[in-house]
């Protein structure tokens, strides 16, 4: 399997960054940046992670299956994070995150027909003290209300188009 | 930069960098007294390092509050194997988004407390374990560390001291389960997360079955402050056995929600009205989780407190990890519980059973009530289903779900059956949310 040359620069360094003979401890950081530049976590990703740290392709999938930034099917270009936990939750997530079902026409975990938003209810994203708060990819966006939250929505259907 | 307007009554110790131009940078720290502990440690012996740590009263910024000298104590310096630095950056207790700051705005004071440790402990390498979430921080620190070594501030010979030290920032993706630091350690090694039965403690056996010193960060970047000025003058800001200051979250219900940095014992209601500007629309404070949401909840009328581990342990609850979560009179306690709840059976990690069942029938239990069919036995239930979690689980998990179902059920028992009665509290909205 071949990637970027950025990843597999990246892929070189974590390597070099475990003492021998313990590549295993790379798994979890390149199915993660991996999956950045792929979308998901495709089975040739899996037993390609599996032969280049040295383990089976069962510990691999054992790890994809446990931790939730790890997905099986790509999300939309745009994946909205909401965060609904206690801090945000006091502050309006609960509003926001009905508002934004609306808006987007979509469901939990559901993506867009056009593949341009994809929501998510995701947990405590540690921006407690500028809630409600949201991540669209890696990016985060503190203190939403409803009307910024249609902005940021039409901005980023804007460089969808694109 | 993520940053709120500091209040007058902060003492400034470890965010003393925050506000300043490229703040992050090796050459803002180093003009600011930065690497200078360092320096000063390595003309020590580890013991008297020790020493001074315990000296300072520290004790553990991630939740447990254990004294870190003593910690940094049990790693048997004589061992053969290789000893390690982990820092627990998987900051993720609901409330809390204090470490995120530190790494943001002074990611070299946390190398600086990392190296100090190190030469402690004699380890020679270790590792930044970053919640995956906070990916533009990996690459905050990735920048720092890359600048520490074309300085000559890691790697081989540091300044010529003849001590060598690597560095590397590693990422997590996503469970809060590995902020424990067993299951931390697990991840760290390529595994899912679940908790290791202890002792034998990472101290001894850690990372990779070896010796590893693993602290928070908010606990790291306070020991080039305690070097630099002694282990006394750290305590004497705090209260007695509960040294310095900390970095207080402050969300929910205030006028000016915001990372603070205050001394140990600061009083909790002045912290909400002072420092956070009060409660907004002129509300009356109905209750408070004083450290993060595992910890028990406080009624206004319990409030009137000296946030210090000691003091907050008495009244029953705990001070966690910094996160104080603010709630006014209108705060319907049965969808927060039911919030609360619904977290931890996410994040349990299915290993041990208690945790893995308990914390399904307390979202269970918490869903049937909040959706207006609760009987009034249900209460109870929750309550003996969380007594019945207590003390029985591989990790804090399982507590850390038990404890606010206790405090809650507990403290408001008439708004839970009042609930119950009218199928709906005149304070709830009724959300369904993603699940």
């Amino acid at each position: 399997m071949t990637f970027s040359p950025e990843l597999e620069a990246r892929f070189e360094k974590l390597l070099k960054s475990y003492p021998p003979g313990r590549a295993r401890s790379a798994v979890i950081p390149m199915l993660l940046y991996a999956q950045d530049e792929l979308g998901s976590v495709t089975r040739e990703l899996v037993e390609e992670v599996a032969r280049r740290c040295g383990v089976t392709p069962l510990q691999v999938d054992e790890v994809v299956s446990y931790y939730s930034m790890l997905r099986r099917k790509p999300p939309g270009k745009h994946h909205v994070q909401i965060c609904t936990n206690i801090s945000c939750l006091l502050r309006g997530a609960d509003k926001l995150w009905e508002h934004a079902t609306r808006k987007l026409g979509i469901g939990n975990k559901e993506t867009t027909p056009d593949g341009l938003f994809s929501l998510e209810e995701v947990e405590c994203i540690g921006a407690c003290s500028w809630a409600p708060a949201i991540q669209v990819n890696y990016d985060y966006y503190h203190g939403l209300t409803v009307e910024k939250f249609d902005e940021l929505i039409e901005n980023l259907r804007k460089t969808g188009v694109q | 930069m993520l940053y709120n307007e500091p209040s007058p009554l902060e003492v400034k110790i470890l965010t003393r960098r925050f506000g300043l131009p490229n703040s992050a940078s090796i050459d803002t720290y180093l003009a600011t007294d930065g690497y200078k502990a360092f320096l000063k440690a390595r003309e020590m012996t580890p013991e008297q390092i020790i020493e001074e740590v315990k000296a300072s009263n520290l004790r553990g910024r991630g939740g447990a509050g254990f004294p870190t000298g003593m910690k940094w104590g049990f790693v048997p310096r004589q061992s053969p194997k290789p000893k390690y630095i982990v820092v627990n950056a998987d900051e993720g207790e609901p409330g809390t988004c204090k470490d995120r700051l530190l790494m943001e705005h002074d990611p070299h004071q946390l190398i600086e407390g990392i190296l100090i440790a190190a030469l402690a402990v004699g380890a020679r390498l270790g590792y930044v374990y970053i919640r995956g979430e906070y990916r533009y921080v990996i690459g905050i620190m990735d920048g720092a560390i890359a600048e520490a070594y074309e300085r000559g501030w890691l790697g081989k010979n540091i300044q010529g001291t003849g001590f060598d030290f690597d560095l590397y920032t590693h990422t997590g993706a996503g469970s809060y389960e590995c902020g424990e630091e067993s299951a931390l350690l697990e991840s760290l090694e390529g595994k899912r997360g679940v908790p290791r039965i202890r002792p034998p403690f990472p101290a001894v056996a850690g990372l990779y079955q070896c010796p590893t010193v693993l602290n928070n960060v908010e606990t790291f970047c306070a020991i080039p402050a305690i070097l630099r000025d002694g282990g006394a003058a750290f305590a004497a800001l705090g209260t007695p056995r509960n040294g310095g200051t900390r970095l207080f979250c402050l969300s929910g219900h205030v006028n000016k929600p915001g990372v603070y940095e205050l001394p140990m014992g600061f009083n909790l209601l002045r912290m909400i009205h002072e420092v956070g500007g009060g409660i907004p629309n002129g509300k009356k404070l109905k209750a408070v989780i004083p450290g993060g949401s595992s910890c028990p909840v406080l009624r206004a009328d319990e409030c009137d407190l000296a946030m210090d581990f000691d003091s907050v342990a008495k009244a029953g609850s705990m001070l966690g990890s910094g996160g104080v979560i603010v709630m006014d009179e209108d705060t319907c306690m049965v969808t927060a519980l039911w919030r609360i709840m619904r977290f931890y059976q996410h994040e349990s990690c299915g290993w041990c059973i208690p945790c893995r069942e308990g914390t399904t029938w307390l979202k269970n239990l918490m869903h049937r009530i909040h959706q207006g069919g609760g009987r009034s036995a249900d209460i109870d239930l929750v309550g003996d289903v969380a007594r019945n979690m207590l003390g029985r689980t591989f990790c804090p998990l399982g507590d850390a779900a038990a404890m606010p179902a206790i405090s809650f059920v507990t403290k408001f028992r008439e708004e839970f059956e009042d609930y119950i009665k009218r199928r709906s509290s005149p304070l709830a909205e009724l959300v369904t949310l993603g699940a």
